[in-house]
């Protein structure tokens, strides 16, 4: 896929960490991915496996005691670790553009949807013309379904997922390189959840959008991503396709997560259970950090840490089942 | 199997508080939140009560549990109408009927350790000594997977796990031994791996304890995997009832078969066109004439403006609340 178009974000040995009283919370562990131009890539994983630290860092928006201790972020080519913060607020929204998980604590209730909009526009190109900016708004509402008399209107006045629709046009009426969507259904209802999905797909069309997507919702990610990266204790565990993982998961992790989903599309009699807890990010096991909780733990998975290597095409895992030892 | 619980005809509104010109008009707005819901569980039974938010499937746990008293219809459990209890026969009930909610956190006293939680119902009901209590409540967390029961028993909720604390939820919904227990999303806050844990944990003490449940989800998936029966709710009403193979077979109703499509599947090969239903969920304050699905369903007439349509049988236990065939 990376062969095929040009890369627009490259993630390289990416760390982040927390010092807190007890110790240093290892968020995110030498962290590696590219995103192709276009390109839709999935972060999977459970609660405080690192993905949304993951994303906030990269629009540098990790809040302190968080802070990045190793590695590069390079958006077409620019380090974004390296940027002023006046290089920074240009970046932000207008090369990566997030979403976060709750639409009503995102929006100001004293503005109006068109303010919200006028307001994004404004701080990034003073110069354009309120009629211009209007323009560009109202073209905006149209792409996202919108009716035009919601211009007027406060975020009390709409539903959940009007809320959420209004967000993603926000995040995109700069026409940002990458959007970024953290959550974005977790308080949505299926049905509006499935209209966000369609929506998305429409919008990759539009604007030739790169997308990555962080999420635990197995599903939510099988509709939307063409590569999926899986992460555990605050690493990448599994990256390959969106076909690859779902169908020839390689790390035990990725295939647990997968066969503990309730499928509607089978007839399941019993569920894989996954034991255990995540991992203590503060002192992590030594070795593999799933090791306490893998089905196939050999004695190297308790010494020495497996490297995230690719063991068939545009496949990587990091596991001793797949890596030379002994 | 006999019934175990039965709602007949259950209406509840909740009046809005009103404005002064209110005050002197005969009829106040309110939200209709239940609308005439009749279902019944048989004994030993997994029900889910499926539907988005707003349709009213929690309003409708509760007013089986009369945590809520119904504005008209009633309940009855063991044929015996509860809407009418006396203090002293409500709390015997309640020793016999019980609910999760959703958020374990919230749920739980932070200033009580888990054994005093699982304990309280034991004492609120006055069953057996302070050494029998403390014997039950100890094997009932070995059974829900608290271990070692001894360790975890001084415990508090912020030294648990996600996981863990809905099991403590669970251990104190059962300890007083009731055969009927309504579970409000139970899985709503969990993490992935943490979800299937605790749905392998409610089928498994159904069979050892022989209990009766309400399951109430948005999510079909998980209805599928632990529910014998599914009524579908929507916007206060029950649109449709099925045996499970049934309804994910052959779902009636437009509104189920909307919610199936919206569904998402963990299998990107999946992928297909859903034809959703336009808009949402409207007001349960002025709902919709008629079919409350009509605005939003592909399939509207317009026969199905004028009256509510009954729920009419299609099958063998499979009951559906739309005209069309």
């Amino acid at each position: 896929m990376q062969s095929t178009s040009e890369t627009i974000l490259r993630v390289n040995d990416l760390t982040i960490h927390y010092p807190i009283s007890i110790g240093i919370v290892r968020a995110v562990e030498g962290v590696s991915f590219t995103l192709a131009d276009g390109e839709a890539l999935g972060l999977v994983g459970e609660s405080g496996c690192g993905k949304s630290t993951l994303g906030l860092s990269l629009l540098k928006l990790l809040r302190p005691p968080g802070r990045v201790t190793g590695g590069s972020i390079l958006y077409r080519g620019t380090d974004i670790l390296g940027l002023d913060a006046r290089s920074l607020l240009a970046m932000r929204g207008r090369s990566i553009s997030m979403i976060f998980q709750n639409p009503l604590t995102s929006l100001n209730p004293l503005f109006t949807v068109e303010r919200h909009f006028l307001e994004t526009i404004h701080y990034h190109d003073p110069s354009l013309s309120r009629g211009k900016a209007l323009a560009a708004t109202g073209k905006m509402l149209a792409t996202l379904g919108i009716e035009e008399k919601r211009l007027r209107e406060y975020p009390h006045q709409l539903s959940g997922g009007m809320r959420q629709r209004i967000m993603i046009g926000r995040a995109l009426i700069m026409n940002p390189g990458i959007l970024i969507p953290d959550e974005p259904t977790t308080s949505l209802d299926v049905i509006v959840e499935a209209g966000f999905t369609e929506l998305l797909a429409n919008l990759r069309k539009v604007y030739k959008l790169s997308i990555i997507l962080i999420t635990h919702n197995l599903g939510l990610v099988a509709e939307i991503a063409d590569r999926i990266a899986v992460m555990y204790g605050g690493k990448i565990m599994e990256i390959g396709s969106a076909q690859d993982i779902f169908a020839r998961p390689m790390h035990p992790y990725t295939q647990g997560l997968i066969d503990c989903v309730p499928n509607i599309q089978l007839d399941q009699k019993e569920l894989v259970t996954m034991p255990g807890s995540p991992p203590d990010l503060v002192s992590p096991p030594v070795g593999c950090r799933f090791a306490p909780r893998c089905p196939k733990v050999m004695p190297v998975c308790t010494e020495r840490t497996p490297r995230l290597l690719e063991h068939a095409p545009e496949h990587s895992s990091a596991c001793w089942l797949y890596e030379r030892h002994g | 199997m006999g019934t175990l619980v039965a709602a007949i005809d259950l209406v509840k509104d909740f009046p809005l508080r009103g404005s002064l010109f209110d005050a002197f008009s005969s009829h106040r707005a309110a939200v209709h939140a239940v609308d005439r819901v009749s279902l019944t569980l048989a004994e030993g039974e997994v029900l889910g009560l499926a539907g988005e938010s707003g349709s009213g499937k929690s309003t409708t746990g509760r007013l089986l549990l009369r945590l809520l008293e119904p504005t008209s219809g009633r309940v009855e459990y063991r044929g015996r109408d509860i809407t009418g209890l006396g203090t002293r026969e409500l709390a015997a009930f309640r020793s016999r009927a019980q609910i999760v909610f959703q958020d374990p956190n919230s749920s739980l006293s932070p200033r009580m350790s888990v054994g005093q939680a699982i304990t309280h119902p034991l004492q609120i009901h006055g069953i057996g000594t302070a050494a029998e209590q403390r014997a039950s409540v100890l094997e009932l967390m070995e059974k829900v997977g608290l271990s070692p029961a001894q360790f975890l028993y001084r415990k508090y909720p912020h030294q648990l796990s996600g996981g863990q604390s809905q099991r403590v939820v669970i251990a104190r919904a059962l300890i007083t031994r009731p055969d009927f227990l309504v579970a409000d999303e139970p899985l709503a806050m969990a993490d992935v791996s943490v979800r299937a844990l605790i749905l392998q944990l409610m089928r498994q003490l159904k069979e050892d304890m022989g209990l009766t449940y309400l399951f109430i989800t948005h999510d079909l998936a998980t209805a599928k995997y632990l529910c014998d029966r599914i009524a579908v709710m929507y916007l206060g009403r029950i649109v449709e009832v099925a045996p499970r193979e049934e309804l994910f077979s052959r779902p009636h109703h437009p509104y189920t078969k909307a919610l199936l499509a919206a569904v998402p599947v963990p299998d990107p090969r999946a992928r297909r066109d859903k034809n959703l239903p336009r808009g949402e969920i409207p007001s349960a304050i002025h709902p919709p004439p008629g079919c409350h699905f009509h605005p939003r369903c592909p399939f509207a007439v317009a026969k199905c403006r004028e009256a509510r349509p009954p729920l009419r049988e299609i099958g063998p236990g499979h009951v559906s609340a739309c005209i069309l065939d």
